[in-house]
């Protein structure tokens, strides 16, 4: 999904009612988007953590310091290592560090559903339909009950499922 | 909360930083682990520094550890901190990581560790630069500050891989470098070993791959366009179609010029040149061709300008030139006063007064400051032991004293200074002392003299330092100078001298001593203006309507920012002080530094008998020019600057932008119908034009350069993308489109023009003959462009604006002038007998030799022995072969032997 795209998602999500336009710079379409009243902002999660303190949800963001700090480091994870064009061997160890790291949570920062989640969420769909596909036989693993949580939460896809399924 | 670290991680360092920046280390609880320990349970891969949080939490990255600190000390981060820091993850980690990694493991340098960073590097000094802060999110440090330092110090406290053009860089890395929670990470990091302290760590990585190929063959950052907004856009286009209409009318120059009420008064002085010696390209780049672009840029912005200039004539160095050349003090100052004038004139310096030291208005005002001070007790007398030359009946001056060094034994230390150890030395210290001209042994004399009370006046000083620095414009090297003096305490400074060249001192006693240089040669601004006008006060004594600007090298700073202001405030007289001091660094030749007496450089009468333009000079020289850090002048940077820079960049664009219009549209600049890709131009370029007048303001003239350059690299762009020679030929809106085009390139072209006025007066005046622009606006310059070439303005002739330069051509000046000398000699001893050979020595030497002349002639006259004849004609041949290598280099400085 180009980031325009997801950006656009989650303004949606968020609310906003003014759509911002977005350009992108460069070989690999960073987003930048360009303010009225100050200079433009360039980076994925730069614009989306821009986007919820406009919708005023910093909630999203995490209430306490350790909160606001995981959240920020799960956003930097989104941008340099599931966004980073990897081979098989990296993806499969990237999916199980994810699933060992959700083995004890709901959402990435526990219990509290943040912009982390959205954007892992968005994040990870290019893989996770097969991994769905290959783990569905064996009992659901965290990160598809993780995927399943956020999904139904946001109500992106057009058919969800209900996650207490 | 518990940290694991381990020896040598690049991580460490900002993450150390952070906690320390937020003295959270105390509670931190730090364990080293080796680099192949997993710390994070659920990571596969090893993972350091990493923060165990008392939940049980870990924070893996290095940049939410440092924001974690942050945050636990309130600091919340807003969206241009978390744009660094997004930046910092995905641009600058990857390229960091491959070029540490060549340097460190591989063992490889140069090119191949700075390539793949360069990018970042520059993206970082242009954002510093562009929002003109001294740090990446504002005013004030933040997280963004410290995550980038961290990363990038390991390399960059290599001086090597810090490239000195990136000045915004330099200063920011400087700054953060000597906070005092990052000194201390560096030290507990790199443990003095410098970058290889990484080694342990990072020979157990695996090899990064490369950052992306694709991203370093983009354009340069520069070329990259800001995105604007609808409202910036649709501002830019009424300004230009209001056009000429908008420009106020055009201020005559008075004569003389004086301030105005209610208006802005700017007074701009250059650092006196001393009078007899030829100035070099570093003293020209350092005062006068600085001064004179901001005092043009200042008329340009109608500012009600002064600027001024002279030669600095008394003192020691002119008596005994005077002695060299057999004249009196008085026909030197003349003789090389004119030199000087003709000089400047030649590099079209626009001072309104080029004056001069030794006249009666210096030893008014000199005086009367004296007295003033005098009265109110700020004036100390003591005893100096000083060298005094019997044989030439003088006090010797410092640097006319050589002896051997106390501390290295160098035998031709200087009275100042050693040249071999740099130790600072008393003359009366030096073994051996010799007078240089008469090479007789001076002796120890004691002479009465004055001195300024400086600790007494430094309390004033201080008063008006805090009022004047914050929000003024002094340069950051000069703001260092002061506090650096400040901070070792001011000492007593001795303002008269054994002479008779000079300000005579009006006290009893003093009579046969004159003011010492530095005491008076400040003044020499206030009598050079006394001498252009009466009202000189209105200019001096005005300092809530004047603006002054006083422009020099950084050596003089002590003497503008300090003694000067020290004896002005002790008159109590109201005097004008300086508002904005700017000083530049030092500009070297080749590898080298200037050297009169060794004869390496260009001196500013040998450029005129180059054959390149004054204009090019100017250009090359403020394209260098030592902003923020030392430069040099290199011929073969000067060729490809020329060639790429002004002829096909600027060059080539302001010449088709004009020949479309001779010849499609018959001289006639033709209708403009703006598209919405026009209007866009027109706003980026109204973009760069505001930019470039927030640097000129601030006296950034080396950047504001780039501006220009920037601009007509936009409009080459507009024009070989829109294609107007082939729309030209096509149907009708084809036409239209090309006319509209070249409209649009030919008023940026007149832009251009007027933006080059304060660097290349010359070519800018041609352009604006070449395409007939308007008189007023030819000589004022808004901060927004316009339309100054409405359609049916008809042009003149257009004709090429620049040569190409030729390497041959170039090879040759570098020849001649000295440059790279060292590479071309087969034989090193060769160049040091070269290199070291100055006037005064060749001057020694001829007189040898005519010397042993004589006595080889005596003895033949004598009919003396054979062997002791051979012995001296031996001798001879030997004076006469140092003398030949002395002569034959290629920089011949003496007088009569300037052109070949």
């Amino acid at each position: 999904m180009a980031a325009a795209a997801e950006l656009a998602l989650l303004e949606k999500s968020l609310g906003l009612s003014k759509r911002n336009k977005y350009s992108a710079r460069g070989d690999r379409q960073i987003p930048v988007l360009q303010t009225n009243n100050g200079p433009s902002l360039t980076g994925l999660t730069t614009i989306a953590a821009h986007l919820v303190k406009q919708a005023n949800k910093e909630y999203l963001l995490g209430s306490t310091a350790e909160e606001k700090a995981i959240v920020q480091q799960w956003l930097e994870y989104r941008v340099t290592q599931v966004d980073k064009h990897s081979n098989k061997d990296d993806i499969r160890t990237l999916l199980k560090d994810l699933n060992a790291y959700l083995e004890d949570k709901v959402y990435l920062t526990g219990y509290n559903f943040t912009l982390a989640d959205i954007l892992l969420y968005y994040g990870l769909h290019r893989f996770i339909v097969s991994y769905e596909e290959r783990t569905e036989q064996r009992g659901r693993p965290p990160l598809t009950n993780f995927y399943l949580e956020t999904e139904a939460r946001r109500g992106y896809r057009s058919s969800p499922r209900s996650h207490n399924q | 909360m518990r940290l694991f670290v381990s020896e040598g991680a690049p991580g460490n360092l900002p993450v150390l930083a952070a906690a320390g920046r937020v003295r959270g280390r105390a509670e931190l609880l730090i364990s080293t682990v080796g680099p192949e320990e997993c710390m994070v349970p659920f990571l596969t891969r090893p993972k350091v520094p990493v923060l165990q949080l008392d939940s049980g939490n870990y924070l893996f990255s290095t940049s939410s550890i440092c924001r974690y600190f942050f945050l636990l000390s309130g600091w919340e981060q807003d969206d241009l901190t978390n744009q660094w820091l997004e930046w910092e993850a995905t641009e600058l980690q990857p390229a960091l990581s491959a070029a540490l990694y060549c340097l460190v493991v591989q063992g490889k340098k140069g090119e191949d560790v700075l390539g793949p960073v360069r990018r970042a590097l520059t993206h970082i000094d242009h954002s510093l630069s562009r929002q003109n802060c001294p740090f990446l999110a504002g005013e004030t440090e933040s997280l963004a500050d410290i995550v980038l330092w961290g990363a990038l110090y390991p390399l960059l406290q290599d001086p090597a891989y810090l490239p000195e053009e990136l000045g915004a860089l330099h200063s920011w890395f400087q700054t953060l470098s000597t906070q005092e929670p990052c000194q201390r990470a560096a030290e507990t990091v790199l443990k003095q070993q410098g970058v290889l302290a990484l080694r342990p760590y990072l020979q157990k990585q695996p090899q990064p791959s490369p950052p992306d190929e694709s991203a370093v063959t983009n354009e340069p950052e520069e070329e990259e366009l800001a995105t604007l907004s609808e409202e910036e856009i649709a501002m830019a286009v009424t300004a230009w179609e209001n056009g000429l209409e908008s420009l106020p009318p055009l201020r005559p120059r008075q004569n003389p010029v004086l301030p105005v009420a209610g208006e802005r008064n700017v007074l701009i002085t250059s650092a006196l040149p001393y009078v007899n010696n030829v100035p070099h390209l570093g003293n020209i780049i350092g005062c006068v061709l600085s001064a004179d672009v901001f005092a043009r840029y200042s008329r340009l912005r109608q500012w009600n300008t002064l600027y001024l200039c002279g030669t600095d004539e008394y003192g020691t160095a002119t008596e005994t030139k005077a002695m060299e050349e057999g004249l009196t003090p008085q026909e030197i100052c003349d003789k090389y006063h004119v030199i000087h004038a003709d000089i400047y004139r030649w590099f079209n310096i626009s001072f309104d007064i080029f004056g001069r030291t030794t006249t009666p208005q210096q030893t008014k005002i000199t005086q009367d400051i004296f007295q003033r001070l005098l009265t109110r007790g700020f004036v100390l007398r003591d005893t100096v032991e000083q060298l005094r030359c019997e044989h030439c009946a003088r006090f010797l001056a410092d640097r006319f004293v050589e002896g051997v060094c106390p501390f290295c034994g160098y035998e031709e230390a200087r009275g100042d200074q050693c040249d071999k150890c740099g130790k600072l030395i008393n003359a009366i210290e030096l073994k051996k002392p010799q007078c240089k001209v008469c090479r007789s042994c001076p002796v120890v004399k004691s002479s009465q003299h004055l001195f300024l009370d400086l600790p007494k006046l430094e309390k004033r000083l201080e008063e008006w330092l805090g009022k004047t620095l914050p929000g003024s414009d002094w340069t950051p090297n000069a703001r260092f100078i002061i506090r650096s003096w400040l901070r070792d305490g001011l000492k007593p400074r001795c303002i008269t001298r054994d002479l008779k060249w000079g300000t005579p001192v009006p006290l009893e006693g003093f009579e046969d001593k004159v003011f010492y240089v530095w005491f008076d040669a400040t003044i020499g601004y206030l009598s050079i203006t006394a001498n252009y006008t009466d009202q000189w006060e209105r200019w001096w004594k005005n300092p809530e309507q004047v603006d002054l600007y006083q422009f020099m090298a950084k050596d003089n700073v002590p003497f503008h920012g300090l003694v000067f202001p020290c004896s002005a405030l002790g008159t109590e007289d109201n005097y004008t002080l300086v508002s904005h001091l700017i000083a530049t660094e030092y500009l070297n030749y080749e590898d080298g530094k200037f050297s009169k007496s060794r004869g390496v450089g260009v001196f500013g009468d040998m450029a005129q008998d180059t054959g390149i333009p004054a204009d090019i000079w100017r250009f090359y020289l403020l394209y260098i020019r030592p902003e923020g850090q030392d430069s040099a002048f290199s011929w073969a940077d000067m060729l490809l600057k020329n060639n790429s820079e002004l002829l096909n960049n600027l060059g080539n664009f302001i010449n088709r932008a004009g020949m479309f219009v001779s010849k499609f549209f018959g001289g006639y600049v033709p209708e403009m119908v703006l598209t919405p890709d026009d209007q866009r131009l027109l706003a980026h370029v109204t973009l760069e034009l505001r930019h470039y007048h927030q640097l000129l303001e601030k006296v950034r003239i080396r950047d504001a350069l780039r501006s220009i350059l920037t601009i007509s690299r936009h409009g080459n762009q507009y024009i070989q993308v829109n294609e107007p020679w082939k729309r030209i030929k096509g149907n009708e809106a084809d036409r239209q489109r090309a006319g509209t085009v070249t409209g649009l390139a030919v008023n940026i072209a007149a832009l251009l023009s007027v933006m080059l006025q304060p660097y290349m007066p010359t070519v800018s005046t041609t352009i604006q003959d070449q395409l007939q622009l308007p008189r007023p606006a030819c000589s004022i310059l808004l901060t927004n462009f316009l339309c100054t070439l409405p359609a049916g303005h008809q042009i003149g002739t257009v004709s090429p604006l620049f040569q190409k330069l030729e390497n041959d051509q170039i090879e040759s000046l570098k020849q001649r002038f000295g440059g790279g000398q060292a590479k071309v000699s087969p034989k090193p001893e060769v160049v040091e007998t070269v290199t070291t050979a100055g006037p005064q020595q060749i001057q020694v030497l001829m007189d040898e030799v005519t010397k042993q002349g004589n006595t080889v002639r005596e003895l033949k006259a004598q009919k003396a022995d054979k062997n002791q004849i051979a012995a001296e004609v031996a001798k001879l041949l030997e004076l006469k072969k140092q003398l030949a290598l002395a002569e034959g280099k290629p920089l011949e400085t003496s007088k009569g032997k300037k052109k070949k």
